[in-house]
């Protein structure tokens, strides 16, 4: 009897340390915001190394990438989950656009292509995430259609967001146009490129693995 | 429904009642098919956040299939509700969950046509292209 509860504590103890341990927390957001660049300097802080590219060029990142077991510590505290670098979200692809930072058609044609399967990709997986960490480019306008697909189809899988509003350090950026179209969510303005704001950020996503 | 051409623009109102009833894969069909005619579609009412998803699947699905199709442009009107009173938001809520959100407009076009939609909380712009 003292053995099988023992057993049975034993097990809901490793159960809620594999569940923490077990966290996806996704990176979403529209194309050129930033995803990769905070994902690569979360990586590269806590494991050493980058989980992708950067480019210019939108759509750089068209496969979901993974970083298992990120283990983070601040202020006494460690968080260790599963980071999920997705593609960005986009209603359009127009491969002529590519032209425009140099590429050559046929690989213009080829980054469509692509781009078009990772945006499934990143709807797909929507489903699997335990948070997620929407990012918006600080110096573009949020109100954009895709942004407000994403934190819906968020909300209504009862998955917590956090927003970070990204690139801080330029001159158009301006977090309050962030925090009046979306303001029931929590949000943290930061420079991944700079790495400025970079530990209040970290407070918030130990906030958000709480949620989770 | 019913057309109407304003300067070689094809706008296509689909009234509520017309995608009430429809599941998810019928009214997303519906659309593309509308703004694969090359119209912007007009539909009375907001899609659902999953179903909003699912139309950026189809639409991406089918630039990859569709030649010439690039995609869609898309923005929700929705009626000012900041200022209102709690009785207000509370009826203007518990209509939408019981007759669905007619109240509000979706707008979605071929991104060959509406080449930008902007917005922000007091207006909306269509940029045709």
């Amino acid at each position: 009897m003292f053995s099988a509860i023992k057993r049975f504590s034993r097990n809901i103890i490793k159960s809620l340390f594999k569940k923490r341990e077990n966290i996806k927390i996704g990176f979403y957001g529209p194309p050129n915001a930033g995803k990769t660049s905070l994902a690569n300097r979360i990586c590269k802080d806590w494991t050493g190394e980058e989980i992708g590219m950067v480019s210019k060029v939108p759509h750089e990142t068209r496969n979901v990438q993974f970083k298992e077991k990120v283990e983070i510590k601040h202020k006494g505290k460690t968080l260790t989950f599963k980071l999920v670098d997705t593609p960005g979200i986009a209603t359009k692809i127009d491969y002529e656009e590519f032209l425009n930072f140099g590429l050559k058609k046929d690989e213009a044609k080829k980054r469509a292509k692509e781009a078009t399967q990772g945006i499934i990709e990143s709807i797909q997986w929507l489903d699997d995430m335990d948070a997620v960490v929407v990012v918006l480019d600080a110096a573009e306008n949020p109100y954009s259609q895709v942004n407000i697909t994403i934190i819906g189809n968020l909300v209504a899988r009862k998955i917590p967001v956090l927003i970070v509003g990204n690139k801080i350090d330029l001159k158009k950026a301006d977090l309050s146009k962030i925090e009046a179209a979306f303001p029931d969510y929590d949000l943290v303005g930061i420079s991944a490129k700079d790495g400025l704001n970079i530990e209040e950020f970290y407070e918030s996503l130990f906030k958000l693995a709480k949620k989770a | 429904m019913s057309d109407k051409k304003i300067k070689g623009v094809s706008l296509q109102v689909v009234p509520f009642a017309e995608i009430e009833k429809l599941s998810i894969s019928e009214r997303v069909k519906k659309i593309l098919n509308i703004v694969l005619g090359n119209k912007i579609a007009l539909v009375q009412g907001r899609l659902r956040p999953e179903e909003e998803a699912r139309l950026i699947e189809d639409t991406m699905a089918m630039v990859d299939h569709i030649k010439g199709f690039k995609g869609i442009e898309l923005a929700v009107i929705e009626p000012n509700m900041k200022e209102k009173g709690f009785f207000d938001k509370f009826k203007f809520n518990l209509a939408k969950s019981l007759v669905g959100d007619s109240t509000s407009l979706t707008v979605i076009g071929p991104s060959s046509v509406v080449k930008e939609i902007r917005k922000d909380p007091k207006k909306i712009e269509l940029m045709l292209g």
